[in-house]
């Protein structure tokens, strides 16, 4: 047998159909069950003091009258701390890699603007944040470098002087002879390209809450997480705990978009704290500290050369990425995670022999940058989709002829890209031709003309690119890190009422997976999905899950329910028969019921449940069996997921705002588990890329302050931002998994920051402007016009 | 500094005394236990604590409780049951208008007043509508999808 089987296929019901999700009446009825929704008795609340400085030492702390404040419990700093707590290290094989200590609280100096120091403990949130007035931290301030490029100099001051410099990553990726091909390329073209800072923004704020079992010795941590099963382990290792006495349980979460994919100074705080009070202890994040201390996304600057033949072929591409990362290398992924990934990404979807992509990550005092949706991607594809259009330009070529020519051919696969990636069959050239078809593109190019003959700044952009998805044990989610992402178990039971519990180490916060997951079982098993409930988020369900991410969750827990269900079928089918003296090969089943096809008889899985556990001696012990299955499955390489995006954008010449007036998406998933799902994470996803185009960013200003710490000045899409997303479902040969199910939840963030950039700039072709930057704000294009038109009257 | 009051919840009615500064949506969260309604920023931008007090959309964390005294609020809780969801709910529910569902309960509370109140003729006004919410998770088109929905069944859109 393949490792992809068809049989899912010759009996198609739940998958593929538009289920409306099972998560849904509890979360429409206000019934949902967050974080900050528990209030077990005794509960204590956390506020926590943060640094108001960028790089300081801390001489003192003055608690000062914050102890008389009705209500206060405890005050600590992290000398209180020591001993009941080690710091995580987020180790990594890389060479040359320094791996930033992690603390719940600063110990000995501040690293960045928001970074906890003194937490207050107290019988109301009320309580404890005026108790923090009271506080006062006596810094001597230090130097700092507030720019990557000046941190990462030589002389620069160092933010963790153990490291010895502040660039802890530097990793080069080569093929081929890029100078040669630059050399000899009948047309160069170059850009230095910028995603700037963001924030990921769910919106359900961080929030935990620890509980101590006294009579145990064991924490239960509820986390507003998307990896419990790899914030269990750390924490048990930080706090010297086994496995059976830590426990962490992701209850409804409010989204994350990577945000919650990581370990946070506070979810170790109210661990230790809840230990050492012996009561439980919440803290729960207001907007302003997470938009303030949240790990944040991109940050990179990308100098990229990219060489071209006469006909528009990619010959070589040349690059220097530089990545902030903040002042800590992030807990598990590390700082490696964004900037390397850009560096594996960027030859694109393309077929180009030569590669040179060096890459350095540099610590400077902001929040450390951690996971966000598209990881790497969305700046990767940002400078090479710039490229290819401006390439195109060079040629006279249109901008979809050019990545024609260069796609990955269906008969190509699996090819390897010059940074080492291998694309095996994914839709690559079919999505673009399936974009143009969906808009008419030619039409499209002629509305644009018309525009442009008016004067009017309309724009087409494209943007082609593919992600691997689904990654199993052949390659790290990050770096070098010790963690096996490769794999995820699900565990399988059916009990004496019949009733179907599927467990999985994936940790669902907004994409359905209650819903998909069933609709693979039932057609598995072939049972009733009502009969089915999904459990996720708890670090206790299986030996072994690290969560959601990375675009993994259909298509690991998809293969390890469908392995599961294949074995408890068995199971049941072999009760079956014996129960209904029939050979097992006769037998099928089909929404709860099991029927002979010889004679129709029939046997619920209820009665056959029944029979097995209850009905004493029904079945001989030697023949009986426990409905139960815990399967694991790691699809080894993983899929690739290929798109193209297009957007169709004007600008208003009086305020240069940049509306989208098409956005249209074709995309290759491989088999579609649930439509409605899918659409929706598309939605959500270009609807993020939309706001990195065009709206959001990190600001800190030179003495490493933060001046977006509001939602009124850290601009998201609203539902006026939009327009309405035309998608285009593209199923190429399925790939290799079980199920044949591709990850998709992330693939939005990646195409359209490149393709409104790509509009942008061809709405402003007329003047000659390019688009380097992103956002691409008010203020940047007033500027780039502004600058365009001087040049221009010179 | 306390004070006593009234105020009437989903029909129920609550008497008791508050802390003059104690939030509308902490008093419904954490003194009622209402924890349908969430609270997302804290600083009225992004609408996750809507709630309606009497009768009309309001952000429940720039209001004080007791500012509530004597009035009418109906929050998420009130809107159906997970068993028996109202119109809205529904509507949500069949257009997938959710995905995590922390911004939900304000939708929900935001569009209840917006078909009582506003002819949501176009897909524009729709838009505008619901742009004192933040979503993250859907790109609003759903939402978009599930609101024309409810609206053409008050009558036909122009």
């Amino acid at each position: 047998m393949t490792a992809f089987d068809a049989s899912v296929e010759m009996r198609p019901k739940l998958v593929g159909q538009r289920v409306k999700r099972t998560e849904d009446p509890r979360l429409l009825a206000g019934s949902g069950r967050y974080v900050d929704d528990m209030a077990p008795k005794g509960l204590l609340h956390v506020a926590v003091l943060r640094s108001d400085q960028p790089h300081a030492r801390i001489r003192s702390i003055h608690v000062g009258e914050a102890f008389t404040v009705p209500g206060v419990v405890a005050i600590f700093d992290a000398h209180d701390l020591a001993g009941d707590i080690r710091p995580a290290i987020p180790a990594s094989r890389m060479k040359g890699y320094y791996a930033t200590p992690f603390r719940p609280l600063a110990e000995g100096k501040v690293r960045y603007v928001g970074e906890p120091v003194v937490a207050v403990v107290a019988e109301s949130r009320y309580a404890a944040e005026d108790a923090l007035e009271r506080i006062s931290i006596d810094y001597a301030p230090l130097p700092f470098a507030g720019a990557k490029e000046e941190a990462a100099a030589g002389d620069a001051p160092l933010l963790h002087e153990e490291a010895g410099t502040n660039v802890i990553i530097a990793r080069t990726f080569a093929r081929g002879d890029v100078d040669a091909a630059i050399a000899h390329a009948a047309v160069v073209v170059k850009g230095r390209f910028r995603m700037t800072r963001k924030t990921p923004m769910p919106m359900e704020c961080r929030s935990y809450l620890a509980e101590w079992d006294r009579r145990r010795e064991a924490l239960t941590l509820h986390s507003s997480t998307n990896i419990p099963g790899i914030i269990c382990d750390v924490l048990g290792a930080c706090l010297d705990l086994p496995g059976h006495r830590v426990r962490v349980v992701a209850p409804d979460v409010g989204g994350s978009f990577g945000g919650k994919g990581s370990l946070n100074h506070e979810e170790m705080l109210v661990c230790v704290l809840a230990r050492k009070l012996e009561r439980p202890v919440k803290f729960i994040a207001d907007r302003m500290e997470d938009l303030t201390a949240m790990s944040q996304a991109f940050d990179e600057t990308v100098e990229a050369e990219l060489a071209v033949d006469g006909a528009g072929h990619l010959l070589g591409l040349k690059a220097d990425v530089i990545g902030d990362i903040g002042a800590y290398s992030i807990y598990p992924w590390t700082g490696a995670l964004e900037p390397v990934q850009v560096v594996s990404f960027l030859p694109g979807p393309y077929r180009m022999e030569h590669y040179r992509g060096r890459v350095r990550g540099v610590l400077t005092p902001k929040p450390p940058t951690g996971p966000y949706r598209g990881v790497g991607r969305p700046t990767s594809t940002f400078a090479m989709e710039r490229l290819m259009d401006m390439a195109a330009r060079n040629l006279g070529l249109d901008p979809a002829e050019i990545r024609r020519r260069n796609l990955v051919t269906a008969e190509e696969f699996p090819y390897r890209t010059g940074s080492g990636i291998i694309w095996d069959r994914s839709a690559f050239q079919d999505c673009l031709q399936g974009v143009c078809a969906l808009v008419d593109y030619p039409a499209l190019l002629r509305q644009r003309d018309a525009a442009h003959a008016e004067g009017r700044w309309v724009g087409i952009g494209l943007a082609s690119y593919a992600e691997l998805t689904g990654i199993g044990s052949r390659i790290a989610v990050a770096p070098g890190m010790p963690i096996n992402t490769g794999t995820e178990t699900a565990t399988l039971r059916i009990d004496a009422t019949g009733a179907v519990t599927a467990a999985f180490g994936i940790s669902s916060h907004g994409q359905g997976l209650e819903t998909t997951l069933a609709q693979v079982v039932a057609d598995e098993l072939g049972c009733r999905m009502d009969d089915i409930e999904i459990q996720h988020g708890d670090s206790a369900l299986v030996p072994m899950g690290t969560g959601t991410y990375a675009s993994r969750s259909a298509v690991l827990g998809g293969g390890a329910a469908t392995k599961a269900a294949r074995v408890v079928k068995a199971k049941v089918l072999k009760a079956a028969a014996f129960l209904m003296d029939v050979a097992v090969e006769d037998l099928e089943a089909e929404g709860g019921i099991i029927r002979a096809r010889s004679s129709n008889a029939t046997i619920t899985f209820r009665d056959v449940a029944h029979a097995v556990y209850a009905q004493m001696g029904c079945i001989p012990h030697a023949q009986r069996e426990d409905l139960v299955a815990s399967e694991s499955y790691d699809p080894y390489l993983g899929t690739a997921c290929a798109s193209t995006h297009l957007a169709m954008v004007e600008i208003d010449p009086a305020t240069y705002a940049v509306s989208v007036t098409r956005f249209a998406v074709a995309e290759d998933c491989g088999r579609i588990i649930n439509p409605l799902i899918v659409d929706g994470q598309v939605h959500g996803a270009v609807a993020q890329g939309i706001g990195a185009a065009l709206l959001e960013e990190v600001v800190h200003d030179d003495t490493g302050q933060l001046l977006t710490a509001s939602l009124a000045d850290y601009l998201v899409p609203i539902a006026t931002t939009m327009p309405e997303i035309e998608i285009l479902h593209v199923e190429a040969e399925l790939p290799d998994t079980i199920g044949g199910f591709r990850g998709m939840g992330e693939g939005g963030t990646i195409g359209a920051p490149a393709a409104i950039a790509n509009a942008v700039a061809d709405a402003l072709a007329p003047l000659g402007i390019e688009v380097d930057t992103l956002p691409v704000t008010p203020e940047r294009l007033f500027r780039l016009v502004a600058a365009a038109r001087n040049a221009t009257s010179d | 500094m306390t004070h006593a009051m009234t105020l009437t919840v989903n029909g129920l009615t609550y008497t008791g005394v508050v802390d003059a500064r104690l939030l509308l949506s902490d008093f419904l969260r954490h003194e009622l236990g209402l924890t349908g309604t969430h609270v997302g920023c804290e600083h009225g931008v992004c609408g996750a604590c809507t709630i309606l007090l009497d009768g009309r959309s309001a952000r429940s964390c720039l209001t004080l409780a007791i500012q509530a005294d004597g009035a009418t609020i109906e929050t998420v809780e009130g809107l159906g049951r997970m068993s028996d969801l109202g119109r809205v709910q529904q509507a949500f529910r069949d257009h997938h208008g959710l995905q995590c569902g922390f911004c939900t309960p304000g939708f929900l509370m935001t569009i209840t007043d917006m078909l009582r109140h506003h002819s949501l003729d176009s897909d524009a006004e729709i838009r505008e509508a619901l742009s004192g919410n933040i979503c993250r998770c859907t790109g609003y088109q759903h939402i978009v999808d599930a609101v024309r929905e409810l609206a053409r069944e008050r009558g036909p859109l122009k």
